[in-house]
């Protein structure tokens, strides 16, 4: 899918109504079939350029365009079948506690499937070949059946993005994809999600925190700043230089303290409200 | 990259929960078979020809509601009787259930305060427990239906069956309420020396005084349903009149004090959330 | 020339006990105002239920409940009528669940910014359904349904569903919003959202609810009977009328032990669910 930004400012959904926007006046285009890296320190705006991308929030100003068409301005109906080509991975796996992985892990697949079939993979899941694959390629595969609230915190962000595999979308936007696991689990995810993208031809958008990773594994780097580019080169154009005043006083960033990842534990469930008459 | 070789690692094609899931829902289909024969369950029943006359009749009397002068009249007494009936039956169950409470809260217990607690307090305490199990489990309308024996119809006996369950049913609350608050201020005054009701007064109550009140409250919000039920045994108030007009088919007047009730329910709700709110 | 000073000067003074300005002093007043005239309104009769004659009475009508009836015939007739009642509750109490939940979809806000333009009307309804007593509706239900268990049951169902309907509607608008988020901005519509993501992760509360429930309703459909909707309340009532006391003792230590047993066994199936 083919991406265009110009001058697009986005606020923060939860923000108030004076604060100033999350993303500014950001121009970026992205072609078909291209993998791109988006790092900067913390608050630069990553997770809100992702969520604009996503046509999960809509822009405060400027125009955006997904594959020449304003998402924003389609009826209902299109928009939807617009979102299910893309996906969405939030940095906090969006998997249900008590919910089995091979469950959550085809839910990836839900716009490709009819009413009918979606509801019979409640009770029997509808591929599960596809689902033990998508879970091999990251190491999971014995999780298959496993309930997610059993699982550690790297290998719930690990089926968070196994579903990017099952899914139709040709636009994959992954937030902080690494940020629970340790160095050779990161190698290997950012390795197989990487070539499956090459391998389906679909675009990819992540962030990272990790700036050596993004440096070895993306040939193009965008940097953001308090909401504003900073840069948009090729990897090999990037320099210690650009670097160092991307993070600048955000330096601990740089060396790799990355800084811990909003808790994956699940809220746990209000008691039950004691409202009966007895 | 793929680590392990597609040999090493067969991939599974069914659900090992499927069994389970199959078993259970088979189970519940073989439970649910008896349960409707035993209740009679048969909706088409409902849709019988002359049930369904029945029914389109007593419903047709629905409209107009009745509203004259002198319905509306005894509908606001009879409200307002129901309402005292409430009132006065939460008040007399604080009088059985605040002494229960007091002897039963292991909180009080001074001779736990060493350790274990001595025989006699330990099995006084369990005796009062299940008192209030005893006069928490019977229904009110049993409790009713014998005073209406003794004492004849009208609100005495209502006022006696709420006030003893409802006695139970605080003095069970009142006590899980007690015990799991903060008890350390309380523990403190009777380890130095003070009476078990100083330590009330000065620790448990100042400590819990918003919550006792507040579920007090909302049991008096349930009192008022209940009166409304115990009038279908002679304890008079709305429900005795809802009965009366029922039994004459008289569909216009069920249906106003139908709707008196739904909103004296629905402004009790409020009265007793705002009173709620504003205890904190 | 100095002030005369007053023997109490002011700050010294207690508290007023009753001041117009303080909000708790108004609610005492109001209760006090409200008790006092409940018992006035009402003309309780005091002297008939404590007077000694009143006493002896009741010791006797308390003496004719021993010893309770225990022939093989009766207690075979209790059996079915308690099976009658727990059949009741539990079907009951079950279809009320399924009701609720169909009810409680278009009564809750599925995530910030939903219309749900349903949600007033649904909330209203399920208002009406819980505020009416199940002896209400069963009384009601009497008319279409004839005498029997058959009007218990609807009766129970209706007032449950109107119970569990409002307690869904807050389970699921309370629920983490995390995974339905997720799936929603995948472009999946609001119905599969519920059953991929929301429905996973509140059913154990919906399921505690409705054995809780269970517990209630149990108690409610012994005394259902005592306007004819069959069960133990209605062999109570045949009973008391006829005044068979000692057969009435043992219907009530039947709906005891089945109110203990239905206590117990939700008690641990709510331990088994959240295990």
């Amino acid at each position: 899918m083919k991406l265009e930004l110009r001058l697009v400012s986005a606020r923060h959904p939860a923000a108030r109504p004076g604060a100033s926007p999350a993303i500014r006046d950001l121009g970026l285009q992205v072609g078909v079939g291209e993998h791109v890296a988006v790092i900067g320190p913390s608050g630069a705006g990553k997770t809100t350029l992702l969520q604009v991308l996503a046509c999960a929030l809509p822009p405060s100003a400027g125009d955006l365009t997904i594959d020449g068409q304003h998402p924003w301005q389609l009826p209902r109906h299109v928009l939807q079948r617009l979102r299910g080509r893309l996906f969405l991975a939030p940095q906090v796996p969006p998997l249900p506690p008590r919910q089995r992985v091979v469950t959550a892990v085809l839910a990836g697949r839900l716009p490709a499937m009819g009413l009918w079939q979606s509801l019979r993979s409640l009770f029997y899941p509808a591929d599960i070949p596809a689902a033990f694959d998508a879970l091999d390629r990251f190491d999971l595969a014995d999780k298959l059946f496993e309930r997610v609230d059993r699982l550690s915190g790297g290998e719930r962000q690990r089926v968070g993005l196994a579903r990017a595999l099952l899914s139709p979308a040709s636009l994959w936007l992954i937030d902080e994809p690494l940020s629970a696991l340790d160095p050779t689990r990161s190698r290997q995810a950012i390795g197989t999600l990487v070539n499956t993208a090459r391998e389906r031809g679909a675009t990819l958008v992540a962030t990272l925190h990790q700036v050596d990773v993004a440096l070895a594994h993306f040939p193009r780097i965008i940097g953001l700043r308090e909401g504003q580019l900073a840069f948009d080169l090729p990897s090999a154009e990037v320099t210690r230089e650009r670097l160092a005043a991307l993070y600048d006083q955000f330096e601990h960033e740089l060396r790799g303290e990355v800084p811990a990842p909003p808790s994956i534990t699940e809220p746990s469930t209000p008691e039950p409200v004691v409202m009966h008459c007895r | 990259m793929k680590t392990p070789l597609p040999a090493l690692r067969p991939t599974p094609t069914h659900d090992p929960a499927w069994q389970g899931r199959l078993f259970w829902m088979l189970a519940i289909a073989v439970v649910l078979w008896p349960l409707g024969v035993a209740t009679e369950f048969k909706p088409w029943v409902l849709l019988e020809p002359d049930n369904l006359k029945v029914t389109r009749q007593f419903l047709g009397t629905f409209f107009p509601l009745a509203y004259d002068a002198e319905f509306l009249v005894m509908v606001a007494r009879e409200t307002w009787r129901t309402v005292a009936m409430a009132t006065a039956g939460v008040t007399l169950a604080l009088v059985v259930a605040i002494p229960l409470t007091l002897i039963n809260v292991r909180v009080l217990s001074v001779s736990a305060l060493s350790g274990r607690m001595a025989r006699g307090p330990f099995w006084l305490r369990q005796g009062v427990r299940w008192l209030l199990i005893v006069l928490r489990s019977i229904p009110e309308l049993v409790w009713a239906l014998v005073f209406v024996r003794v004492v004849g119809l009208g609100p005495t006996a209502g006022v006696l069956a709420i006030a003893l369950t409802y006695g139970g049913m605080l003095g069970k609350v009142y006590g899980e309420i007690l015990e799991s608050g903060e008890t350390h201020a309380t523990e403190t005054l009777l380890r130095n020396g003070s009476s078990r009701l100083q330590a009330f007064f000065y620790g448990l109550l100042p400590t819990n005084a918003a919550e006792l009140t507040s579920y007090t409250v909302y049991r008096w919000e349930c009192a008022i349903r209940s009166s409304v039920v115990l009038g279908f045994v002679g304890a008079g108030g709305l429900g005795q009149q809802l009965d009366n007009s029922m039994k004459m088919f008289n569909g216009g007047e069920v249906a106003s004090m139908l709707l008196v009730f739904i909103a004296l329910v629905a402004l009790a709700d409020k009265v007793s959330a705002w009173l709620r709110k504003a205890l904190g | 020339m100095t002030k005369p000073r007053a023997a109490n000067e002011p700050y010294r003074l207690p508290p007023p006990l009753f001041d117009a300005r303080c909000k708790a002093c108004w609610f005492t007043l109001g209760i006090v105002v409200l008790v006092v005239a409940s018992f006035w309104s009402l003309d309780l009769q005091w002297g008939q239920f404590l007077s000694l004659e009143a006493m002896r009475s009741m010791g006797r009508f308390v003496a004719e409940f021993f010893p309770p009836d225990t022939t093989p015939e009766f207690m075979h007739k209790v059996a079915i009528g308690a099976w009658e009642t727990l059949a009741m509750s539990a079907l009951g109490t079950g279809l009320a669940a399924v009701a609720g939940l169909a009810l409680a979809l278009p009564a809750s806000r599925l995530y910030e910014g939903h219309a749900a333009r349903a949600r007033s009307l649904t909330r209203l309804i399920l208002n009406a359904l819980r505020s009416i007593p199940e002896l209400v509706w069963a009384a009601l239900l009497l008319i279409s349904a004839g005498l029997g268990p058959f009007a218990g049951t609807l009766a129970l169902a209706l007032h449950t569903t109107g119970v569990l309907g409002r307690l869904f509607a807050e389970a699921i608008e309370n629920a983490p919003p995390g995974p339905g988020t997720a799936l929603r901005a995948h472009g999946v519509g609001n119905g599969r959202v519920f059953l991929y993501a929301t429905l996973p992760q509140v059913l154990p509360q919906l399921m505690s609810y409705t054995l809780y429930r269970w517990e209630n309703n149990i108690r409610a459909a012994a005394v259902l009977g005592v306007v004819g909707a069959g069960g133990l309340g209605q062999l109570l009532a045949f009973h008391m009328g006829l005044f068979q006391m000692n057969k009435t003792a043992t219907i009530l230590g039947a709906m005891l032990i089945m109110v203990a047993v239905v206590d117990a066994s939700s008690h641990g199936a709510r331990r088994w669910l959240t295990r």
